[in-house]
């Protein structure tokens, strides 16, 4: 028996990390000058499907898409105990909006039919929380949101406990389903060190710089290939991918410049002090 | 998704879980109105629900022109798959150009269900709207009078303007607080619609076990004054100074988000893009380092003080006033001078004759 759980994870430039590089002239993302991580949430995402596989038995299958970089991210999944890396990688995925991602994700989902299909709450990067519900509703299945707790997972019906802002509830629901995961869920595991001694060496076609079929059959064998997917591999529409499939457009981009200097300073003394609440008074704003 | 429609009214999602309206739907008609007064077109709020038609008076008095009342038993309690079948149904039928959503657990988990279904975009935790026009970048195709939805993205070091020229509605939700809440009018009336919802046989994908809600114990969006600290504080014990301040000012006590983590003040206090947005008339940031996330929590408000040892923190690049110290030493005498020196008292009789 056993689930079958799919985690789409994304590579995320570190966003507590921007300095003064981070930003190009023309005030757009320099993202080759940011350090990129792995999702904070998609970690407790994976966490959740290694714990489900723990319990019950079944795969987990993490699911990026990305520049082949994002390779690194479907290695440290392996290290911390997935199953399988799967890199969906187009230039014609470019520039996708959330609408467009979640349609191309959706595309591979399909293709793993899987049982649960996990993601994190929202990337630290957009902030939006938006691929989760979007991709539910691609593949027809019910979303769970900010699941704080899985209850419990017995004859294809899971339980669990979400956060709703002001409160919680307990929600049930057949599967399949998707669970978008709170960094509040749980712990995610380290990396073993035993796998990361074997998984390290896991490699995709693109990242091989003459890869010939040979290579490719043993690194298959040793369970060491990650593999790539294009986007006619998953049978997407171009329509409904990249820029083509994407309604938002940006209109403007502006960078925040840390003005400072401008506010009036006063001494920590008492007559700082003082000057301090008398203009505060003089202007109405308190007394 | 819709074609573009100039006629198309602008919408606003009226939140009201547990048969009560938040203040979100509220603002987002503050903002919805000007945004219709500046298109010509009647504003409209859709409400779904069971026994909600009660609202309706309040979101007349908050200035919609229109109720889309939407009300059945399986609307009682919110979930995706029901209020969104609900809401993509009346934006086939009434295409509206502009829906707005509060940027809450339940509208963020609702519009992206809507924008996937509608095929249309999206985009989320707007902090401003505005009308603009838009020239597209390689077509030069220019399209008048579009949504400018502004939000900030990249953990807040950048502020995005976004826009969706052709697969309307153009939909955005927007962040809790950020948009002023109108006063209400009594005398204002609408259009009270009844919607039909067809709904019955179709089977609601989750069983809602169990509900727990609680009121915020803190209101920090009607505070006039906040007095907020941060990890600078140093301990739960040393928090009282921040207590104390806030107390002699009738003040509210917030905290950066750094002070929740450890345990210094309790979470409903917490400002910030993951606690509370603020905007009161005064707020006064105590050892608070101020993250561009806390930043765009109360950055808005009117008079900003800060009280930092470290003349670099970025908190004081949205200060009006700061001092630059210990706050130990300096709430202390804060304190001492708002209880009466007197030669404040002096100072505000000059300020008022």
């Amino acid at each position: 028996m056993g689930y079958n759980c799919v985690v789409c994870a994304k590579q995320v430039p570190d966003t507590k990390q921007i300095t003064g590089d981070a930003m190009k002239e023309d005030g757009t993302v320099n993202r080759g000058a940011l350090p990129t991580i792995f999702n904070p949430e998609d970690l407790n995402a994976l966490e959740e499907a290694l714990a489900i596989r723990d319990a019950h038995g079944g795969t987990v299958t993490v699911l990026t898409m990305g520049p082949p970089a994002a390779c690194d991210l479907l290695r440290e999944s392996l290290f911390r105990g997935a199953d399988r890396g799967i890199l969906i990688t187009d230039r014609r995925a470019a520039a996708s909006d959330t609408l467009a991602t979640s349609y191309i994700l959706a595309c591979a989902v399909r293709k793993l039919e899987p049982d649960i299909v996990l993601c994190g709450r929202q990337a630290i990067d957009g902030d939006t929380a938006q691929v989760g519900p979007q991709l539910a509703e691609k593949l027809g299945f019910p979303v769970v949101t900010y699941l704080e707790q899985l209850q419990s997972l017995e004859d294809d019906v899971i339980r669990v406990k979400r956060n709703v802002g002001n409160g919680w509830e307990v929600v049930s629901c057949k599967l399949p389903v998707l669970l978008t995961v709170m960094e509040t869920a749980n712990t995610p595991r380290p990396r073993a060190a035993r796998r990361m001694m074997k998984y390290k060496k896991a490699l995709a076609p693109l990242e091989l710089a003459d890869a010939d079929a040979g290579q490719l059959d043993t690194l298959k064998e040793k369970g060491l290939l990650l593999e790539a997917w294009t986007l006619d591999d998953i049978g997407a529409e171009m329509a409904w991918c990249g820029v083509d499939g994407s309604p938002t457009k940006v209109h403007r981009i502006q960078s925040v410049v840390l003005t400072g200097g401008e506010y009036h300073e006063l001494p920590p003394t008492d007559e700082g002090v003082a000057e301090l609440i008398g203009e505060l008074i003089e202007e109405h704003t308190i007394g | 998704m819709i074609d573009v429609n100039r006629q198309g009214e602008v919408w606003i999602f009226a939140e009201a879980e547990g048969g009560k309206l938040s203040d979100v739907p509220l603002e987002l008609l503050g903002k919805g109105r000007e945004l219709a007064d500046i298109l010509s077109v009647p504003l409209g709020a859709v409400l779904p629900g069971d026994g909600v038609a009660d609202l309706a008076e309040t979101l007349f008095a908050h200035g919609a022109d229109r109720v889309y009342l939407a009300e059945h038993p399986m609307l009682a309690h919110y979930q995706a798959a029901t209020y969104s079948k609900v809401i993509c149904k009346l934006i086939e039928t009434h295409k509206p150009q502009i829906c707005l959503y509060g940027a809450t657990p339940i509208g963020r988990d609702l519009a992206p269900t809507v924008a996937s279904t509608m095929k249309c975009g999206l985009t989320a935790d707007c902090t401003d709207l505005q009308i603009g026009d838009h020239t597209e970048l390689k077509s030069k195709e220019h399209h008048e009078k579009l949504l400018l939805q502004i939000r900030p993205a990249f953990g807040g070091n950048i502020i995005a303007t976004i826009v969706n020229p052709r697969r309307w509605p153009q939909m955005a939700t927007v962040r809790e607080g950020v948009m002023k809440m109108p006063e209400p009018q009594a005398g204002l009336t609408g259009e009270l619609i009844r919607c039909e919802v067809s709904l019955d046989g179709f089977q609601a994908p989750l069983e809602i076990i169990e509900t727990h809600r609680r009121e915020k114990k803190v209101n920090l969006k009607a505070a006039r004054i906040i007095v907020a600290g941060g990890a600078g504080v140093g301990s739960r014990d040393n928090f009282r100074l921040i207590w104390d301040l806030a107390n002699c000012l009738g003040a509210a006590v917030g905290g950066s988000r750094a002070a929740v983590d450890l345990g210094f003040v309790e979470n409903d206090h917490q400002v910030g893009q993951t606690g509370t947005t603020v905007r009161p008339a005064l707020y006064i940031a105590c050892g608070i380092s101020g993250a561009v996330q806390h930043r765009a929590g109360m950055d808005e408000s009117a008079k900003i003080v800060v009280i930092n040892t470290d003349p670099d923190a970025p908190i004081f690049s949205v200060a009006h006033y700061g001092i630059v110290g210990d706050l130990n030493d300096v709430i202390p005498r804060m304190i001492k001078a708002i209880r009466g020196g007197e030669h404040i008292q002096d100072l505000a009789k000059a300020a008022q004759a």
